[in-house]
């Protein structure tokens, strides 16, 4: 086991540094020079002069990723060129609203998905389960910004029950989690309708089924258990995802989150912040990559017994 | 193929020949032009009537012929972003899969570094850096999107690699070329045509998504993503606006993802 941990930590630090690298090269090789881009068009010689020696820009490049991954790893992601503050500082402040939102979506996907997966399986080739694929497809076709702005149309502008954006308090939660939910919920039932078939095939079920239990016993006993692990996967992924902003819903409904923050990041050109928050998001999905696989393990003892083989 | 085409299939194939037909003949469809004014409405948004049963925009524009203009950037936009998308994906697949050891290792490992950025704010990013425009929209969207393609296909580009036909082949002394393009390639073909229908529909939805945020192709080509966000500004009076490109988006998008479901749920995938 102790092996197998550490194989995954060190595959978690190598995928860090490849996501600094590429961020790096995004930001800083990509635009002709951040100069320009920090001063302007207009500025002058020596203005730009002075913001390439502050910045380190005359240094060779693989100096400057060396300086950029030192103050990263010290917890420095830079300033905001706009905004004029530290970056980490403006992540943290807007981390309370993007994480609320974020553990609501999740539970309710989760639910909705669970509860289709189920009923589609029991209910195996007949009308419901064609139904719900057709249902579940249709929650994932359907455009998230689409989906919210419709919500704030009929929630907000007929039944005037809903806030039309912003974040203040409970009720305010409720569309936006909503948005997030339905597509993802769709698309985790078609997950656990997949796994729960595959397992549903197994001897040990049949085993089950032999005996006389019914069919509802076995797949709620049985065949669950093992069913769900392609779905944990996924779904300590999408929180990773869901915490570290996500844009679109948070742009239709003026939530005051990550997203909205790196959307604003984009728009401004302001480079730390693009920076910071797409490797704050890297690092949030590492880490859920590595408690899932170690979670994985710890619950299936085929995938531990046969990394060590 | 042998086996018939499924119900699924049949009806996500159907959708998908409409929009190709609707894009195709959209002169001919559309009751007015897309770019004009042609309502006497002119400056503020007019709703769903007998001569605009979609309504008008803010600029006096007929919806309805917008929307049916819309299916051509939306659908060319689609299906090249998904070329973009499969070629990386598929060569990518394919090399690790037919190669294994150490090829497989770099080529997954970086696989799963792209994995873990998050997709819709490089896309963003990078668009803004390179400024949006038809080309860098599509590089992007194809840089973004490559990775689960090309899992899926090293997954049974491995697969087949070892069945007795390919050891053969390689045993008569066939070159790797010719093992990857001639024996290989065919038989995970199948599954690459399901994969690209996915991948249209997640290109769809993507390039909607960057439409909506103000990175799309540049006006005045009316794109589905785009209409939604010009609409955002009017929801209030004039929700049709936003309501019916959107429906137009999830039309395409279930067609696409009809064909490629069904197919897998056949195969009990």
């Amino acid at each position: 086991m102790l092996h197998f941990v550490l194989r995954r930590l060190g595959f978690a630090i190598l995928v860090l540094i490849g996501t600094s690298i590429i961020t790096f090269v995004v930001a800083f090789v990509v635009p002709a020079d951040p100069a320009v881009t920090i001063a302007g068009a207009k500025a002058d010689p020596q203005t730009l002069a002075m913001i390439r020696q502050q910045l380190g820009l005359n240094q060779p490049l693989y100096m400057q990723y060396a300086h950029y991954l030192g103050r990263v790893l010290h917890g420095d992601l830079g300033r905001s060129y706009i905004m004029r503050e530290s970056v980490t500082r403006l992540i943290a402040q807007r981390f309370g609203a993007t994480a609320i939102l974020a553990i609501c979506a999740m539970v309710l996907s989760l639910i909705l998905g669970i509860a289709m997966g189920m009923i589609a399986a029991l209910y195996k080739d007949r009308a419901i389960d064609n139904g719900l694929l057709v249902v579940s497809l249709g929650l994932i076709s359907i455009p998230v910004f689409w989906l919210g702005t419709m919500l704030l149309v009929v929630g907000g502008l007929y039944l005037r029950s809903f806030p039309l954006g912003g974040f203040s308090g409970p009720r305010s939660l409720i569309l936006p989690t909503l948005t997030l939910a339905l597509g993802s919920g769709g698309y985790y039932s078609r997950i656990l309708h997949t796994s729960l078939g595959e397992v549903m095939g197994q001897d040990y079920i049949r085993t089950a089924l032999g005996k006389g239990l019914s069919r509802r016993a076995v797949m709620f006993k049985h065949a669950m258990a093992n069913a769900l692990l392609p779905l944990i996967t996924l779904a300590g992924l999408d929180l990773a995802g869901l915490l570290s902003g996500v844009v679109l819903t948070e742009t239709v409904f003026d939530w005051p989150g990550i997203g909205r923050l790196a959307f604003e990041a984009i728009f401004n050109l302001d480079i730390p912040l693009i920076m910071g928050t797409v490797l704050f998001s890297a690092f949030l999905i590492v880490i859920a990559n590595l408690v899932v696989d170690l979670l994985y393990a710890w619950l299936d003892p085929r995938i531990r017994l046969g990394e060590q083989g | 193929m042998k086996r018939r085409l499924g119900a699924m299939e049949i009806v996500g194939l159907a959708m998908i020949l409409t929009l190709i037909v609707v894009a195709v003949a959209a002169p001919l469809l559309a009751p007015y032009d897309p770019t004009r004014a042609v309502a006497p409405t002119y400056g503020e948004p007019g709703p769903p009537s007998r001569a605009f049963p979609l309504g008008t925009d803010e600029l006096g524009r007929d919806v309805l012929s917008r929307i049916i203009y819309g299916a051509r950037i939306s659908l060319a936009v689609g299906v090249a972003g998904m070329l973009v998308t499969m070629t990386i994906g598929v060569a990518i697949g394919l090399l690790a899969g037919f190669f294994r050891g150490t090829v497989d290792v770099v080529l997954m490992r970086f696989t799963d570094v792209m994995l873990t950025l998050p997709g819709l704010l490089l896309a963003m990013a990078l668009v803004a850096v390179l400024s949006p425009s038809l080309i860098s929209i599509l590089i992007v969207i194809g840089l973004v999107s490559w990775t689960q393609v090309a899992r899926v296909v090293r997954a049974e580009a491995l697969s087949v690699s070892q069945r007795d036909f390919m050891v053969a082949a390689c045993s008569l002394g066939a070159s790797s070329t010719r093992l990857i393009l001639r024996h290989l390639l065919p038989n995970v073909l199948p599954l690459i045509v399901v994969m690209a229908a996915l991948s249209t529909s997640g290109t769809l939805l993507l390039d909607a998504a960057l439409s909506f945020l103000g990175l799309g192709v540049p006006p005045p080509t009316p794109s589905w993503g785009r209409m939604i966000e010009e609409a955002e500004l009017y929801f209030r009076i004039a929700p049709w606006l936003a309501a019916f490109p959107g429906l137009a988006i999830l039309y395409a998008v279930l067609g696409f993802n009809l064909f490629g479901y069904g197919y897998l749920r056949r195969q009990g995938r």
